[in-house]
């Protein structure tokens, strides 16, 4: 095997071929239209002359003399009767012709601009070329020059009268080099008259196969139909010049002629008629095997296939290490690793060969080997019954291709692959069954669920690949992300409320159940925070928590659940203040707040201070113990979880009737044109701000009522304030009213003439008719309001599909403009062109992975813990504790939620007014 | 800049003494900072020079390491919360009575470098002077707001008497702080004489109408079209009177007055910082507009630079998405090293790219490749794209260092004795 590159290239020159250049490289000249005789040989000087390489085993080329795999192709040529234009530079030779003299071929004084359009793929051209009013005269010869228009796509005429692609050329030709350079060509690479062809390279066979039918019938590549129309004309035209055919009639093949070479080129082109397959499908030429995502650029070139990859479904397994990834035994069989065989480790590869690809179990997976490749190069598939035999050929300078084992590297991930975090690499773990298992906590960079969701796998396979994986993409090495500097892989959903569970209001354990609870954990069980009553030693639920967490940890933040009380840390009575000394939880309930990726305050803080493999270590930890505490006492909720009792439906039904009536006397008003007119708002603008805001106050007061009878005792709200899922809007939704439904951010308003529904009267501006659902989740919707809530819903599903294509494109052209930068050894960020872009990187050279929040450096943080508790860590302008700044903020939490609510078909808030959002009085914000 | 003479200060310049021992080349934000932070302290000077090493170490440690593609990373970090962003084009942001265009549409503008927003805005902010004073700065939106001729006055045809009729509304007159005679300067100055004639009607006061006729010898462009049809030179005439402006700068639909705080601020619909600087009691220091091209234009490239940092990171934080700000500065700083805005994207830095391979593979292949070939152009395929597509390693990251280990191979003979080797299974 090669190691390393043996040859690099290091520029590409671009180049124009002349027509001596096409002969030379031309192994055959075609002649005829056919292509295979009757008995299915290739005919010769036809388009699959055997000249042109060899497709078909059996067959040698009679160029080189190489086979299927050896011959790489060789290009013919086709000799034009009449010279043709080349379609790409119609507009180059206009500009050329306009610019020099029609008679002796001198660059004229003002010739149209260097810089043409032809970088623009618009038909209008962008810069006007002046055209010249007064006549022009060539100061060389005094010729007077005539105005040349461009007939698109390859017409060119002189006051009217057509200049043939012949003449053209001649023209062309006349120009002197030193004048083409003027022109900001460069002649070295591309003559101008170049640019009308008088012979058509053919390309070799391997460019346009054949394909053979099930049924025999021989298909041929549009390429070859393309050509096969350019030989016929060609041939036509040839005759008829020849015989001295009238012009008219020669004309018209000339033109024919022009017009399949125009399409051979590129079939899209505007102003003719794309040639088309018997079957009515537009033909695939040149251009269009290149242009667009699924041409040869982006599709082949910029994005390859590869082999040792590995596709499946995707499921959970909380007891992998969130740098593992479980890959079912199947999958190990078939992806390989190159062993070297060395001295060293002859004996042991010489072993795993002659397992052969499928050793028994022992008793679980055992390592085999499918491939052996011997020094010469030479591969040997590795079977059962060969096994033993190639084991023998095993020596030193082999390369064993053993199958995948615990522990080997892997890249691992989803699509779409939007940032870094979307492809980490993983240790393997082999396990029964089918899926790709991987821990919980390594859903959101790879924005997984496991709701059928698929992953790519891909094993590396040369040692300098597989230690750049580990040192730089292991997943513990992007628990922060880049984007914000905080951290983005941390726990979710039942962890947040396991964590909840252990915590708040520190319940106690019986030896028993602490055993359970860190059965899954490899650490000892502490001695018992004390004995109760009935002399039973007991455990506390902080006292565990602090078990997974580092010793030298000191940290004090606001809980997930704090509610603006402003009790002292330690004695809060809702337990909303977390209070870590030296690793030990004083106080506290542990929830989103601590632990939740995006914003886990102590997630960040290990990942920050104790490093990527301690972070690795309490996630590991801390989702082992999530799964038994949570599996202590499960939790669940139901639609009985949003049941309010009888007295406060009753009270929020009044409080929405109330609202109800409110709007209706808005209504009136603005009827009786007596409504005050906002500034700047016309009268309609000014009611419906109004209307908006009143019935927001209605669904959040109804909201508020059922929110009074939903308490922490409620698993619903439990998985709410921890910020494990969902939010209290949605409960309220539930248990009060769902609330306006909107379309693009107004009330219902279209169906019917003048009002939404037929169950309204015209001109209805009242809050039922216009989109108002003053139900609930719970009680069900009425037959209208569950209409006006599809209209919402249906909107948001739009909305989603326009955006993903929309930031998509943004995103690609973000990727395109920045690809080529790079940080200097200067610090500098400079392009690959060595273009500075900025002096020093952000201006301060942070990397925002290794940044405090944005903070190049906790400086309340190193004061603290150099000058010790003698000064008060500062706190900042909001009042908050730095460490508690949530580095993401709390809306996009909730978006991501919503976004996961929607993937999964749930009901889910349409756009709600609420008066937070906007209303003259909170404008200011 | 005006020069400040304040006490001389040492602590920054000992900051940055005792962090270069250690290697750190602090930049000026965090030394002020820590400045700021230390002196409130009384601590003695050995625990200043610990905290301050304690600080340069940390720096040094978060510091970018050589060769990170920070582009990418930059784009991906602007381009993957995209998805979580609103479509809505309008919202209310800051003003209630204001329609701004926000999220993902606004992001794509500011990326694209248009020259115009599609939902422009000023925040015009007053002198000292007069900033607290309702009046005046009422004064000055007015100066602001553009008004139009229909904006104080009911245009009407009268097609038997060949006219038109402009009658100015004395209430909209005094809401706008116009006169008649603006009214009749601003007809006579924009209604050309040869074509219409500008008479006063009938009646009296500051309501008194204007006739507009068709001038007797005009001399139309199509004659005689006009002569056969002379409602349509009416029609003509009274679209014209539309568009006259009596007042205000150019471009400004709307400005409305908010009180903040201790003052009054004016939002206007529409943008022209340079007509808005130039009107008097503006506080041009803090008077601002969300287009950025204006500017550019009135402040240059590093103000516009400035703006498109600003503008982006406003734009994200609102959808309470966290994104980094040193991003939104590469970004900016791509758009902007030219010494022009120029966009991301294949009419700005993306078409202008010096490898053809690259240019090709983002967009319009052909005519990249075509252009190449008769210019003779040569890609040193110095880029990533380039050498992607030839299948040659990257030059970011890890490929750009050039560093090949020749370790001493000892023969193979003398190792082979050598105890074996654990399983690979161990």
């Amino acid at each position: 095997m090669t190691q390393g590159l043996s040859k690099k290239i290091k520029s590409l020159q671009f180049a124009f071929l002349s027509p001596d250049e096409v002969r030379r490289m031309s192994g055959v000249k075609i002649i005829t239209a056919d292509t295979y005789d009757d008995d299915g040989y290739p005919i010769e000087m036809g388009l699959m002359d055997l000249h042109l390489g060899v497709i078909e085993p059996n067959l040698r080329c009679r160029t080189c003399g190489g086979r299927v795999n050896e011959c790489p192709g060789h290009f013919g040529i086709i000799e034009l009767a009449m010279p043709v234009i080349h379609v790409g530079y119609a507009k180059e030779i206009k500009r050329l012709l306009q610019g020099t003299c029609r008679a002796c071929g001198r660059i004229l004084p003002d010739a149209p601009s260097s810089r043409s359009e032809a970088a623009s793929d618009s038909d209008e051209p962008t810069v006007r070329t002046r055209e010249p009013k007064e006549e022009r005269v060539c100061p060389h010869c005094h010729e007077v020059q005539q105005k040349i228009i461009l007939d698109k796509p390859t017409t060119f005429r002189e006051n009217g009268h057509k200049i043939t692609p012949k003449e053209v050329r001649a023209r062309l030709e006349r120009i002197p080099d030193d004048d083409v350079r003027a022109m900001a060509l460069n002649p070295k690479f591309g003559r101008p008259e170049w640019m009308v062809l008088v012979v058509l390279p053919v390309p070799p066979v391997q460019v346009r196969p054949s394909i053979t039918l099930e049924s025999g019938e021989r298909s041929e590549d549009d390429l070859t139909h393309k050509l096969v129309d350019v030989l016929r004309i060609n041939q036509r035209l040839r005759e008829n010049r020849d015989m001295g055919a009238p012009q008219l009639v020669v004309e018209d093949l000339w033109e024919l002629l022009q017009y399949h070479v125009t399409t051979y080129f590129d079939n899209q082109t505007s102003g003719i008629p794309p040639a088309r397959h018997r079957s009515g499908r537009p033909l695939k030429t040149l251009s269009q095997r290149l242009k667009g995502k699924d041409g040869r650029f982006r599709s082949n070139l910029s994005g390859k296939r590869v082999n040792f990859s590995a596709r499946t479904v995707i499921s959970p397994d909380p007891l992998l290490s969130i740098n593992e990834v479980g890959i079912p035994a199947e999958v190990a069989r078939a992806l390989t690793v190159p062993l070297a065989v060395t001295p060293h480790n002859q004996e042991v590869a010489k072993e795993l060969v002659r397992r052969g690809p499928t050793p028994p179990a022992n008793p679980g997976y055992v390592c085999g080997v499918n491939y052996l490749i011997r020094e010469d190069g030479q591969r040997i598939k590795v079977m059962e019954k060969n096994a033993e035999a190639c084991g023998e050929l095993v020596q030193p300078g082999c390369v064993v291709e053993r199958q995948l084992l615990d522990g080997d590297i892997v890249l691992f991930n989803r699509q779409p692959s939007l940032h870094r975090m979307s492809m980490m690499a993983h240790f393997v773990r082999i396990l029964p069954h089918k899926t790709f298992r991987f821990n919980l906590c390594d859903c959101p960079p790879y924005n997984a669920d496991f709701d059928g969701d698929e992953m790519n796998l891909h094993v590396l396979q040369s040692q300098e690949a597989r230690a750049e994986a580990k040192v730089l993409m292991k997943v513990e090495e992007h628990i922060l992300s880049p984007r914000y500097g905080g951290p983005i892989i941390g726990m979710l959903h039942d962890h947040i409320t396991a964590a909840f569970l252990l915590t708040y209001q520190n319940p106690s354990f019986r030896r028993a159940q602490v055993t359970y609870l860190l059965s899954k954990l490899r650490i000892p069980i502490p001695p018992p925070a004390g004995t109760d009553r009935d002399g039973q030693e007991y455990w506390l639920g902080k006292q565990l928590f602090s078990l997974v967490i580092p010793k030298d940890l000191t940290i004090e933040f606001r809980s997930n659940i704090w509610n603006r009380c402003d009790c002292s840390p330690m004695s809060c009575t809702h337990d909303a203040f977390v209070v870590i000394d030296k690793g030990i939880l004083k106080a506290g309930t542990i929830d989103a707040k601590a632990i939740a990726f995006g914003k886990g305050a102590i997630l960040d803080a290990i990942a920050r201070n104790n490093g990527p493999a301690r972070a690795r270590q309490f996630l590991d930890e801390m989702s082992r113990l999530a799964i038994t505490a949570i599996g202590l006492n499960g939790l669940s909720t139901g639609i009985d979880d949003e049941d309010v009792p009888e007295n406060a439906r009753k009270e929020i039904s009044k409080a929405l009737s109330e609202a109800r009536l409110k709007v209706n006397e808005l209504v009136e008003q603005y009827r009786k044109g007596k409504l005050e007119q906002m500034a700047g708002r016309s009268l309609e603008e000014t009611l419906e701000v109004q209307v908006r805001r009143e019935l927001g106050q209605a669904r959040d007061t109804a909201g508020d009522i059922a929110g009074r009878y939903l308490g922490l005792e409620n698993p619903a709200v439990i998985l709410a304030k921890s910020g494990a899922r969902g939010s209290m809007l949605n409960l309220t939704q539930m248990a009060g009213a769902v609330g306006q439904q909107s379309v693009r951010g107004e009330r219902l308003l279209r169906g019917y003439y003048n009002r939404t529904l037929p169950h309204f009267e015209r001109g209805d501006l009242g809050a039922d008719a216009r989109g108002f659902v003053s139900s609930n989740y719970k009680q069900g919707l009425r037959p209208t309001e569950y209409f006006f809530h599809s209209m919402g819903g249906r909107e948001g599903l739009v909305d989603t599909a326009v955006r993903t294509s929309r930031s998509g494109y943004m995103q690609r052209r973000l990727i395109n403009a920045l690809e080529d930068l790079n940080v200097a050894e200067d610090e500098t960020v400079r392009n690959t062109a060595g273009t500075i872009i900025e002096y020093r990187y952000g201006e301060d050279g942070i990397d925002p992975s290794r940044s405090f929040q944005g903070a190049a450096v906790p400086l309340d943080e190193i004061l603290s813990t150099v000058l010790g508790r003698r000064v008060k860590p500062n706190v900042d302008s909001k009042g908050e504790p730095i460490a508690g700044a949530p580095p993401v903020g709390e809306e996009e939490l909730d978006l991501l939620a919503e976004a996961q609510l929607e993937e999964e078909g749930e009901e889910e808030e349409t756009e709600e007014f609420g008066a937070s959002e906007e209303g003259p009085d909170l404008g200011g914000e | 800049m005006p020069v400040e003479k304040r006490p001389r200060d040492e602590l920054p310049a000992r900051i940055r003494e005792v962090a270069r021992e250690q290697g750190a080349e602090l930049p000026p934000l965090l030394v002020g900072e820590l400045g700021r932070k230390l002196k409130g302290l009384k601590i003695s000077p050995a625990e200043t020079t610990k905290v301050i090493r304690e600080v340069a170490t940390r720096y040094r440690r978060a510091e970018v390491d050589a060769h990170e593609s920070v582009g990418i990373i930059a784009a991906q970090s602007i381009g993957e919360p995209g998805t979580q962003m609103t479509l809505r084009t309008f919202h209310y942001a800051g003003v209630a009575e204001m329609n701004v265009t926000l999220g993902l549409p606004r992001l794509i503008e500011l990326v694209d470098a248009r020259r115009i927003p599609s939902t422009p805005m000023m925040t015009v902010y007053v002198e000292k002077k007069t900033r607290a004073d309702r009046e005046a700065v009422e004064k000055i939106a007015l100066q602001i707001e553009v008004t139009n001729v229909p904006d104080i006055a009911s245009i009407g045809t009268v097609v038997e008497d060949l006219k038109v009729i402009v009658s100015p509304q004395v209430e909209l007159m005094q809401a706008r702080g116009v006169k008649r005679a603006d009214l009749e300067r601003a007809l006579a100055e924009n209604i050309d004489p040869k074509q219409f004639l500008v008479k006063d009607a009938s009646g009296s006061g500051e309501s008194r109408p204007f006739e507009i006729h068709i001038a007797e010898a005009a001399p139309s462009k199509k004659t005689e079209e006009a002569e056969e049809r002379p409602f349509k030179r009416l029609l003509e005439a009274s679209e014209e009177a539309k568009a006259i402006r009596i007042k205000g700068t150019s471009g400004i639909k709307r400005a409305l007055i908010k009180k903040e705080k201790e003052e009054y601020v004016i939002y206007t619909e529409g943008s022209n910082l340079e007509g808005v600087l130039d009107i008097a009691g503006v506080d041009a220091g803090r008077t601002t507009t969300n287009s950025v091209f204006e500017i550019y234009k009135v402040y240059g490239i590093e103000a516009a630079r400035a703006a498109l940092v600003l503008e982006a990171s406003r734009t994200l934080s609102e959808q309470g998405l966290g994104v980094d700000i040193r991003h939104l500065m590469l970004v900016a700083d791509v758009m902007t090293n030219e010494g022009d805005i120029r966009a991301i994207g294949r009419h700005g830095i993306s078409g202008k790219k010096s490898s053809v391979l690259a240019r090709a593979a983002f967009e319009i292949t052909a005519a990249h490749l075509l252009r190449a070939a008769i210019t003779g152009e040569v890609d040193e395929l110095k880029g990533v794209a380039e050498n992607i597509i030839v299948g040659q390693p990257i030059t970011l990251g890890t490929g750009a260092v050039n560093l090949v280990y020749r370790p001493s191979v000892a023969p193979l003979t003398t190792v082979a004795e050598a105890t074996p080797p654990p399983s690979p299974e161990a």
